[in-house]
Parts: structure tokens; C-alpha cells; sequence
């Protein structure tokens, strides 16, 4: 449905009719559904809503995302991730058990962390680093995207990250926020990797972006595995859509995925 | 009915024709947002930073996220030279710029925090603070901000007697006859509302009435200039 998908203005009138219903970024205004925000429209079903294409991030629970401990309170940690306000990670929130005086021991000013988006009340962002997968960031790199392309380079049920990580043996974490985390063996091999995160952002809206970025890494002098799920001309098929909505729309299981992508990190 | 003074325009427009409309949204890679919007010789680019958290504490307001607007003209934006600083034309341009476009936006979703817009003139011909409005306009779309709707902005003015869209330089100093009359007037994309007017000169009843309505249809065809450059905006910031 080529009609599902444009670009729509704020207060631009995407689809009129009673029996839809308006999401996020979008409004009612008698029979029609109005955009609220600049992005991409889509019909999913009844639900219509606007995925954004540019801009800050703004926090969503069950968001995995990666800041900086910026300071230090009676019974947690308060983390900067690049948006308005702070999160606070809570004492209680850590895998195990820390004395109240010895918080600079666990995590100090300017360490970066991994951490998950728990709540998101009047009063702040809570965050927790109690699963598997999350906590202090040690070696490698961080590099900074925008963060509307993240999951463009987390791709279709996290097959962007396979195919980067087979390439090149690294393994690197996303930050729902726009922070990527890049691991390796040798520096060498990280920053083959920030140049293909770096190439899926900027051409994130060619159609067949999958493709592109195999024809990229084997420009890089990289072999392509073909990892565990191997279908992965299959999901070049998918990929074929000019923005990064599909994977949007499916945040849930992106979710899902990158903590799958982060446990698989940990048991390597 | 006396015949007006002002028989032509000096560039040769129709009387209710735009100026040349050049636009591009993305200018700045560092920004949230941001876009140029040129007519004819004024230039204006508008720059979006945050929401992010406000400083001083005591003006964060716990229920909503504030807009502040700042506008300026840069010292070679004419030809003499403007004081670089705040002046009192600037921050009365700031502050209606503010309350047109908080008429749009909606910042309930961002409480203690504050979004800026930066409206910056390296050219200008006249009609500065619409120019600002209409590039302020898209960027805190291209911030991804939640609006209602979009404003356009267009200066409706009135030379003698004769009704002039989108004045320039030459006709703001109009000095014969009854002399120039310069109306901004900014229209929300949807509801048509009027989100800005002021004015400067003078006018009748009925002849102001007319300008506004001339501004609307004006500012349809502004609307459309600002979505096309939304729609045709890039995946990525560039700089060319």
C-alpha cells in the first residue's frame, strides 16, 4: 500500500474518516486525523500515526539507551542521555548490592552506562540496569548518530547488527537515544565499524539499504558472514522501503531483539 | 474615488504577486532543526535547539515546556550597518514571534524544559519578521515537535492606496500620498487563524479587512513553498 506511507506536515489532514484511530504524533479534529509532528505517516491497520524523521530523542519506556553519570545522590546515580531532564538510576536498580558510601566505587562521574527505561513518571526517568545485558561500558568506542536512524542500523529484527558483527567481529550496542557502543578485538576493526554505522545513516532512506551495505563492507576489504538465521536475502526483500518505519512499527520486537543482541553480547 | 500614486511596482509584480521564494530545511547539522527561507532580497534562517532543561531553575514551569524566540538582524544585513545586540526593534520582533508560533506548538509533554528558536537576518528587504516566522516555522517541525499546524507568514502593505503584497524595501519607504502602510500578518496552516498582525502606518476599516484577506492567500501559497521543502528534506543534515 504505496498510499500508506508519506510525508506529511504538521497539521496536514493524513486520512479522514470516524473509524480511525489517532497514535502518536497525530490528532483528531472532527472526521479527520491531523499530523502533529513532521515525519512519516502510516496506516497500520485503524491506527494511524507519524514516525518522526528528524529531531531530539524522546524518551519511551522499554527504551535501552546509553549515558553518562553526570552526578551522584544519597541512593543513586543521575544519567544524561542527550534529552531534556535526567535519569535516575536508583540504588535499588543495580544487580547487586552496593554500600551507600561506595557508589563512586560501582559508577562514577563521566563512566557511561547501558541502561533500560523503566519509568517514565511526572517526576523524571527512572532506569535499571537489573537485566542481563546492561551496566558500565568498558573499552571500545561510542559514537554519536542521530537517533532517528537507530533502526536503520539496528534493521530488521536486528539483522544490521548481525551483519555488521559478523563483518567484523565486533560487537556493538545501540542506544535507542542515538549512542552506539562499538567493541572489538582491534581498534582497526571498530572503526571499520563506525564507518558502516556511519554509511547506514547517511544513506538510510535508499531502498535496498541492506544490500548497499554488504556491497560497503566488501568495499572495506570484509567478508560477509552470513550468521546463525541465515535467511538474509529474505530480509533484503523487506528492507526495500524508503524509510525506517517497518522497523519502527515493530518497535516492540526491536526491543525484544536488541536485549537479545546485548545477552548474546554478554555470553560470547 | 481619487487614483492611487503607487500605479507600479519597481520590480515589476503584480500587486498581490510574492517575491521569489527560495527555501531549504536542514541547514545547520548540529541543530534540532533548522531551515532558510528567502524571498527576494531578505534572507532569514531559523535554528531550533532543545527542548532541554531550563536554566535558571525559577523559570522552569513543572506544567509545560517554554518557547523562547530570539530574533536578530546580523550587522551586514543592509546596507549601512546594524548594531550587533539586542535593540528594542529586536526583542519586540522576538516576543511576537514567540507568541505566534506558542500559538501552534505544544510543549505539554515537556515540562522544565525550554525550546529556543534562533531567527538570525544576513539579508534583509524588508518583511525580516515574517521571513523569520516562515523559516522558524519549518524548523521546529524539523525539530520534530509536536504542532498543531504550520504557520506561514507573509507583510501585506499599502502605498497610497494601492494594496501590496509582500513589501519590499522600496515600498516600506513609499513617502507620497497617504505614504506606506506595512501589515505582517502570519495565518496557521489549518484553522486559518491569524496568529500574527500588527501595523505600522495607516488604514480604513475595510481596506485592512481586504489586506487580510489578501495575506491569507498569500500565505496559502507560502504553505505550499514550506512543505514542499519539508517533504523534499534529505535523510541526513547537509551543509552544501
Amino acid at each position: 500500500m504505496a498510499e500508506n506511507r508519506k510525508i506529511v506536515i504538521p497539521g496536514e489532514t493524513i486520512v479522514t474518516g470516524g473509524n480511525y484511530l489517532p497514535s502518536d504524533g497525530t490528532y483528531r479534529d472532527n472526521e479527520d486525523v491531523v499530523a502533529m509532528k513532521y515525519g512519516l505517516a502510516s496506516i497500520d491497520d485503524q491506527r494511524v500515526k507519524v514516525i518522526p524523521l528528524s529531531g531530539k530523542y524522546f524518551p519511551r519506556r522499554g527504551n535501552t539507551i546509553i549515558g553518562t553519570i553526570v552526578d551522584i545522590t544519597m541512593n543513586g546515580w543521575l544519567i544524561d542521555f542527550g534529552a531534556p531532564g535526567k535519569s535516575f538510576l536508583s540504588l535499588n536498580e543495580v544487580p547487586r548490592y552496593i554500600n551507600k558510601n561506595e557508589l563512586r566505587d560501582f559508577l562514577d562521574f563521566g563512566d557511561s552506562v547501558v541502561v533500560k527505561i523503566w519509568n517514565i513518571g511526572a517526576r523524571g526517568i527512572d532506569v535499571s540496569m537489573k537485566m542481563r545485558g546492561f551496566g558500565r561500558i568498558e573499552g571500545g568506542m561510542l559514537i554519536d548518530v542521530n537517533p532517528n536512524k537507530v533502526p536503520r542500523i539496528i534493521g530488521k529484527e536486528g539483522s544490521m547488527v548481525r551483519l555488521i558483527r559478523g563483518a567484523t567481529n565486533c560487537n556493538l550496542t545501540v542506544g535507542q537515544n542515538g549512542k552506539v557502543w562499538i567493541r572489538g578485538d582491534s581498534l582497526d576493526n571498530e572503526i571499520n565499524v563506525r564507518k558502516i554505522v556511519e554509511y547506514i545513516v547517511e544513506n538510510s532512506a535508499i531502498s535496498g539499504l541492506t544490500e548497499k551495505v554488504e556491497n560497503f563492507i566488501k568495499g572495506l576489504g570484509l567478508t560477509v558472514v552470513k550468521e546463525e538465521r541465515a535467511p538474509v536475502s529474505e530480509e533484503v526483500k523487506g528492507e526495500e522501503i524508503v524509510s525506517n518505519d517497518e522497523n519502527k512499527s515493530s518497535e516492540d520486537s526491536i526491543k525484544d531483539e536488541k536485549v537479545e543482541e546485548v545477552k548474546m553480547e554478554k555470553t560470547e | 474615488m481619487v487614483e492611487s500614486l503607487y500605479k507600479k511596482r519597481i520590480d515589476g509584480r503584480a500587486f498581490n504577486e510574492l517575491r521569489p521564494i527560495k527555501t531549504k530545511v536542514g541547514i545547520i547539522p548540529s541543530a534540532d532543526g533548522s531551515a532558510m527561507f528567502e524571498t527576494g532580497g531578505t534572507r532569514a534562517i531559523a535554528v531550533v535547539r532543545g527542548p532541554r532543561t531550563l536554566h535558571p531553575q525559577h523559570m522552569q514551569d513543572s506544567k509545560t515546556g517554554i518557547l523562547r524566540v530570539n530574533y536578530g538582524m546580523m550587522p551586514f544585513s543592509v546596507w549601512d550597518r546594524i548594531r550587533p545586540g539586542p535593540s528594542r526593534r529586536s526583542e519586540e520582533i522576538s516576543k511576537v514571534c514567540e507568541w505566534a508560533l506558542s500559538s501552534v506548538l505544544d510543549l505539554s509533554a515537556f515540562p522544565n524544559s525550554v525550546v529556543d528558536v534562533f531567527i538570525q537576518i544576513p539579508q534583509a528587504d524588508a518583511g525580516t519578521r515574517v521571513a523569520g516566522l516562515n523559516a522558524a516555522a519549518m524548523a521546529l517541525a524539523d525539530a520534530g515537535l509536536p504542532m498543531k499546524e504550520m504557520i506561514s507568514a507573509i507583510a501585506v502593505g499599502k502605498c497610497d492606496r494601492t494594496l501590496v503584497v509582500d513589501v519590499d524595501k522600496a515600498e516600506e519607504d513609499f513617502h507620497e500620498g497617504e505614504g506606506p502602510t506595512d501589515i505582517p500578518v502570519a495565518i496557521t496552516s489549518r484553522t486559518k487563524n491569524v496568529a500574527l498582525l500588527q501595523l505600522d502606518g495607516k488604514i480604513s476599516v475595510s481596506e485592512l479587512a481586504e489586506a487580510i484577506e489578501m495575506a491569507k492567500v498569500a500565505c496559502g501559497d507560502i504553505l505550499k513553498v514550506q512543505m514542499e521543502a519539508l517533504k523534499n528534506r534529505k535523510g541526513g543534515d547537509d551543509n552544501e
